[in-house]
């Protein structure tokens, strides 16, 4: 297993350092970072261009900015921003924060109710409860997230005027100015993630629990599961403690590969709900063509993809022995 | 001692009974076949078993008519997208089905011609998509070592971006008009594709087909693109129908973000977006454009279940 570790962590490396590069890339071609300021009236002098030119090192060539991007990562810089006075670096681990608590509840509830009825309509295959979960959960699969979000948030507020009082809230991430005692802070931040973590969690729980749903299927048919059954095993324990926890092994990788893409549905959700997260530094990065802060954000977003897909191929190699020894 | 081997009778006496048993059969004519069932053509087959889904079916007539509403409906209503009619921020009525905006453009006008820019946008990215990730992982999978590795690494790292940022960014500079939109998207889609095509090619190239087609002196290209793709046809069509849901999904959440189609052109997406603010005092602008693309990405999803099933040739369900 130590070797397995050493040996995938070793693989990983080489791809963070391409990802790094096409990331840089990626920035450099989603803007020009000076066509704000052309565009401007009255015109800008030469010399103000000329001198922003150089502090965003556009002076320099393409191979160059990315050697000295990477070397000024490594002390923790991100570059210059084309705001002033930003520091990139702080900023988006600010956000990033806030953007993974609602990514990681939206995760855990969207696998939770994807193993439930995942397993739920292969267990009862052909059954009502199986034809209304997939049609559920193709709906889902069809729906999109923004649209959704928006029903959410005014079924949000819908609710809130009938109970006459603030229940769930509807915009931000927590109030402003925040709530001072700790405890009141924590319930705040609370009925702020509800509403958009529903939202994500819906959106993306339908793929996964078709696949599960596929995956229990396969074990149920397999010998060793029949095996159980005719030693006089009660039925009821077979799938718990057999099958289930073997078809629950392939979820683990399709999680991974499917970060990415929650990614994506938590920058709608966060538009929706107004969120100050990693969504909004996107989206205003990119209207300011802010080539840096772009870049930190897609390097921040890959390194987090990488490292769960290497978590989750450690976690496939302790679940399932034949792939470490393969 | 072995008796010696009578040599059989070379000529004439041999052939004659085969031709006593069958009397009629003219010369030259096919041999009578021992079953009187025509054998069905893979694509009956398939047909056949397409029609057994009934949601599939369903799904496609009511895709069919939506595409119909789209564009002869679209050509044939009296108003056009984006032309102001006297009467703003009306409620759904007969003179205006789906209601009007605050400058008073007809909606029902409107989500026609958003349905029509975003169906085109998803099949756009669905064929170029399609075509570019088959060939890639169809190459890779073909030649596997090195090649394989190389190819998939690049498809490996788009994978990791979050799709949607990274159109947002491009569209951001490149988009605009819905075929751009469409380049950027299938740009990035195309990875998907590569995986399935590659996976399916794996398999294939193993089979006895592959090397009798290479024993026949066939070159590399031809046994990918007469032998390995014809027959890898069924996944890539199941998994180019899913793109074309995924892709309107794509593409409405990009519009919705502002870096996909512009205005004064629109999309279901740009159509929601411009409705946000909105979908409490005149909610028909929310809503007719949202259930527009989740009863399109609905009935694309179904079909491609039933063409899934249509295709698989372990399906014993439905007997074809």
């Amino acid at each position: 297993m130590v070797a397995f570790t050493l040996r995938r962590i070793a693989i990983s490396i080489p791809i963070l350092i391409a990802s790094s590069f096409v990331v840089f890339l990626l920035g450099t071609a989603a803007g020009d970072p000076l066509d704000p300021l052309l565009g401007r009236n009255p015109p800008i002098p030469q010399a103000t261009i000329d001198a922003e030119r150089v502090r965003l090192h556009l002076d320099q060539p393409v191979l160059e900015r990315y050697w000295n991007w990477l070397v000024g990562l490594f002390s923790g810089d991100f570059g210059p921003s084309v705001k002033q006075n930003l520091d990139i670096g702080s900023e988006i681990f600010a956000r990033f924060g806030i953007t993974m608590r609602l990514i990681a509840f939206a995760m855990l509830i969207a696998l939770v109710l994807a193993v439930v009825v995942g397993v739920v309509s292969a267990v009862k295959q052909y059954s009502v409860v199986d034809y209304s979960a997939t049609f559920l959960g193709f709906l889902f699969l069809s729906m999109p997230a923004f649209w959704f979000a928006i029903l959410l948030k005014q079924g949000g507020i819908a609710f809130n005027n009938t109970v006459g009082e603030q229940v769930v809230y509807t915009i931000g991430d927590a109030s402003v100015p925040p709530p001072t005692d700790t405890f009141a802070r924590f319930a705040d931040i609370a009925g702020h993630i509800v509403l958009p973590t529903i939202a994500l969690a819906l959106i993306s729980y339908a793929a996964w629990s078709r696949f599960q749903r596929a995956s229990m299927l396969e074990v149920m048919n397999s010998d060793y599961v029949r095996l159980a059954r005719s030693k006089g095993l009660s039925r009821r324990r077979v799938m718990v403690k057999h099958a289930l926890r073997t078809a629950l092994i392939p979820l683990v990788t399709v999680t991974a590969l499917d970060l990415a893409a929650i990614i994506s549905g938590a920058v709608v959700t966060e538009t929706v709900f107004q969120w100050r997260g990693m969504g909004d530094f996107l989206l205003e990065s990119i209207r300011t063509e802010d080539v840096y802060a772009l870049q930190a954000w897609l390097l921040l977003t890959a390194i987090v993809v990488i490292g769960f897909n290497l978590i989750a191929d450690l976690l496939y190699a302790v679940l399932d022995p034949r792939i470490r020894y393969a | 001692m072995p008796e010696p081997v009578t040599p059989p009778p070379v000529s004439g006496p041999a052939a004659e009974p085969s031709t006593a048993a069958e009397p009629t059969r003219p010369a030259g004519a096919p041999p009578e076949r021992e079953f009187t069932v025509s054998e069905r053509s893979q694509g009956q087959l398939v047909v056949r078993r397409f029609l057994q889904h009934r949601l599939a079916v369903v799904s496609l007539i009511v895709l069919a008519a939506l595409v119909l509403l789209a564009y002869v409906g679209g050509a044939l209503w009296k108003y056009d997208a984006g032309e102001i009619t006297p009467d703003n921020s009306v409620a759904p009525s007969l003179a205006h089905p789906f209601g009007t905006d605050a400058v008073g453009k007809d909606q029902f006008a409107q989500v026609l011609r958003g349905t029509q820019i975003s169906l085109q946008i998803a099949l756009l990215v669905a064929l170029f998509a399609t075509i570019f990730g088959t060939l890639w992982g169809a190459f890779a999978g073909y030649f596997r070592g090195a090649v394989d590795g190389t190819l998939m690494r690049i498809a490996d790292l788009i994978l990791t971006l979050p799709l949607l940022a990274v159109a947002a960014m491009l569209g951001h500079q490149f988009g605009g008009t819905w075929w751009l939109v469409a380049l950027v998207i299938a740009g990035l889609q195309w990875a998907y594709v590569s995986r399935v095509a590659r996976g399916v090619v794996l398999s294939l190239r193993e089979k006895e087909f592959v090397e009798a087609a290479r024993a026949l002196g066939a070159s590399d290209a031809r046994i990918i693109l007469r032998h390995l793709i014809p027959n890898a046809l069924g996944s890539i069509i199941v998994n180019a129908t899913i793109l074309v849901a995924v892709a309107i999904l794509l593409e409405t959440a990009l519009s919705f973000l502002g870096f996909g189609v512009q205005s004064p052109d629109t999309s279901l997406g740009l159509l929601v977006s411009e409705a946000q603010t909105a979908s409490v005092t005149r909610p028909w602008l929310f809503y007719f454009p949202g259930l527009f693309i989740i009863l399109i990405a609905l009935t694309i999803n179904f079909i491609g279940d039933g063409l899934r099933d249509a295709f698989d040739p372990q399906q014993t369900k439905v007997r074809a």
